[in-house]
């Protein structure tokens, strides 16, 4: 997966995302960025529309608790939904 | 032939375009290519230079129709379908298939036609027209599986068209009217119009169709579908169904459940079908809504929509080219050698997430501000969770299984000059249409009076976006993301593709047995008579066989007392 990529072809030069080292280091200037915006929140005045938008962060909060529910929620409906490649294709 | 020719003028742009489109079959495929392209931008010119009001208008058999309707939201329509014919006759330019180049034109022609009629029996023809022109290109796959596809999406997509047939009946028998202009709920011809132009839009429980049949299509064609038959519904839909509440949840609904099924999904273009789904729901919720603000955004975001989602599936469909995959579980790496593929793929994948400086940034936002103002929270907050949710499947999923991920050890060739052209100058658009808004805004159906780059804005959605790119991240690390695997996810067509026929099989071998039992007891009935009579009547049967005299004179005897008494009693 992502974090141990390795260039399979021998004799072929490793790219700079080749490393685990560097895709670490993408991961935590990834980090980093959302930190700041996470505190950016004090720099501006907000407008809201719904009372939720006070509350510090929302957006930043609201964004990660959703997408890992959507994640987590659709890796559960495999156990429901998920059928062999060919499962249409079959009984012809 | 003056008066004929008065009348038809000015001609509607699909017809040009579908007359055109019926030359390309006479050309050699070098001629062919070159012929499209201009064919398009011609068209495109003439467009934008047609006088606004209401022309061609004739009476045939009693119908007044009218095939040019020039206003704010037809000629938006218009314009961004003939561009997207023209980028999409660009990155076909290395096709050969003459079949398929014609597909194109007369599709695309009609669905430019349909956009801008003034009523609704020519709506009709133009929108029976799409579906029966688009399916030739998913036919050109050549598959088995393309054609069983085809033949399902030939079936929902002329279902959609006979329903609408039917609707415009009761409708015209209800007002008198057949003008294409608002109709709204409340009444039989107005449900069936909405459930016509709910099968074409893929509403929630009839949209499977899409994700059934777009994947199937060849490289080029699907490319094309992307853009023409369910943006020429939510046209429809702005036209009749504005202010329609019910299409808000059905909207919010739509945003919401095809993520689920991106995220498991393997086939990429299959993913880009669910989130092109999604994205429809955007805007079936401005048209609920009804708001000017509303449609601005419904007609905004179809616009960005159309280029951002065309330059997503050139860029999966340049590695489908390149590999002969778009597996996400048989991709990875393809970084390497597709550097350009790569990029533009990710530009795509920014617009859709609506990044700012993006072109989804412009148009989604204004359709999430309606919901704001009306005080829709809920579904703000539907919406807020699917924006967040597209930039998990589209912008982050796509790009990285098909071009990063784990190294796949595949090495190929860079796409194709022609596709890299057209990628280039779709991927120059969504970011223009994302730094500089206004000449879109120019051309929204009602007076712009909405502000995109506000530090709020732009500080807030990239909380969310960045957010969602750690939860991903995070979901990776901890190996808690569900890998991709080869697999089918059961999805609404398993009620017509497994259970129905299932039912049909069951009822037809019921049938069966019945039909069996009849004949079989009929058969024993019969044999038991044949055997009865042989038995009694054969050689040595009880009546059959030849008796002596005295035994002759003693059966005619007690015959004749019988008879007697039978006489006597009877008497």
């Amino acid at each position: 997966m992502a974090e141990h990529p390795s260039s399979p072809i021998p004799g072929e030069k490793p790219r700079w995302l080749d490393q685990p080292r560097n895709v670490t280091k993408v991961v935590w200037a990834l980090v980093a960025v959302c930190a700041l915006l996470f505190l950016s929140d004090v720099l501006y005045e907000k407008h809201p529309t719904f009372a939720v938008e006070y509350l510090f962060g929302f957006y930043a909060i609201y964004g990660f608790i959703g997408s890992v529910g959507l994640v987590l929620a659709a890796k559960w409906m495999r156990t429901i939904l998920m059928r062999e490649e060919d499962y249409y294709d079959r009984d012809r | 032939m003056t008066a004929i020719a008065e009348l038809a003028m000015p001609i509607s742009p699909g017809l040009i375009v579908i007359l055109g489109g019926l030359l390309v079959p006479f050309l050699t495929a070098g001629i062919a290519r070159v012929y499209v392209l201009l064919l398009s931008a011609a068209t495109l010119v003439y467009v934008l230079g047609l006088p606004s009001g209401e022309h061609a208008a004739f009476t045939f058999m009693d119908l007044d129709l009218q095939l040019l309707r020039v206003d704010k939201l037809s000629t938006i329509f218009g314009t961004i379908f003939l561009i997207a014919l023209f980028l999409g006759n660009l990155y076909a330019w290395h096709e050969r298939d003459r079949m398929q180049r014609t597909a194109a034109q007369i599709y695309a022609g009609s669905a430019i036609a349909a956009a801008y009629v003034g009523d609704l029996v020519s709506l009709f023809v133009f929108w029976e027209l799409t579906a029966i022109a688009s399916v030739f290109l998913i036919w050109a796959a050549g598959t088995d599986r393309s054609f069983r596809a085809g033949m399902r999406y030939l079936i929902i997509q002329v279902g959609s068209g006979v329903i609408l047939l039917a609707g415009v009946l009761f409708h015209v028998h209800e007002t008198g009217s057949i003008t294409f202009g608002h109709i709204g709920l409340g009444s039989i011809g107005g449900t069936l119009i909405l459930l016509a132009f709910g099968i074409k839009c893929a509403f929630p429980l009839l949209h499977n169709w899409l994700q059934d049949s777009y994947p199937e299509a060849t490289v080029t064609g699907t490319v094309i579908l992307s853009a023409f038959t369910t943006k020429l519904a939510v046209y429809a839909l702005a036209r009749s169904y504005a202010g329609t509440e019910m299409l808000i949840w059905i909207g919010a609904t739509m945003t919401a459940f095809p993520i689920f099924y991106a995220v498991i999904e393997n086939d990429l273009r299959r993913v880009l079908a669910y989130s092109l789904n999604n994205q429809l729901g955007f805007m079936v919720v401005g048209v609920g809504i009804g708001t000017e603000l509303a449609l601005n955004g419904t007609a905004a975001h179809a616009f960005s929509h159309i280029l951002y989602k065309a330059l997503l599936f050139m860029s999966i469909g340049a590695v489908l080219f390149r590999t002969g995959t778009c597996k996400g579980s048989e991709l990875g790496g393809l970084y390497k050698t597709m550097p350009w593929t790569t990029g533009f793929c990710i530009v795509g994948a920014a617009s859709i997430s609506a990044f700012p400086l993006f072109s989804g940034f412009i148009s989604k936002s204004m359709i999430l501000s309606a919901a704001g103002e009306e005080g829709h929270f809920i579904t703000w907050a539907i919406l807020l969770f699917a924006s967040a949710g597209v930039f998990h499947h589209s912008g982050i999923k796509v790009p990285f299984f098909a071009f990063f991920a784990h190294d796949s050890g595949r090495r190929p060739k860079e796409a194709p000059w022609n596709m890299l052209l057209a990628m280039a100058v779709t991927a120059g658009l969504c970011i223009g249409i994302g730094i500089w808004p206004e000449p879109l805004y120019a051309m929204l159906p009602f007076p712009v009076d909405y502000v995109p780059y506000t530090a709020v804005h732009v500080i807030t959605q990239l909380q969310l976006l960045l957010f969602a790119a750690l939860a991903f991240t995070f979901l990776m690390r901890t190996g808690l993301y569900p890998p991709e695997l080869r697999s089918t996810n059961l999805d609404i067509d398993w009620i017509y593709r497994r259970a129905l026929p299932a039912i049909i099989r069951g009822l037809g071998s019921g049938i069966g047995v019945v039909w069996d039992s009849l004949i079989g007891g009929g058969r024993m009935l019969v044999s038991a008579t044949i055997d009865g009579a042989a038995r009694n009547f054969g050689p040595y049967g009880l009546i059959g066989r030849t008796v002596r005299v005295g035994n002759g004179v003693a059966w005619v005897a007690t015959l004749l007392l019988v008879t007697l008494l039978i006489a006597y009693s009877a008497g």
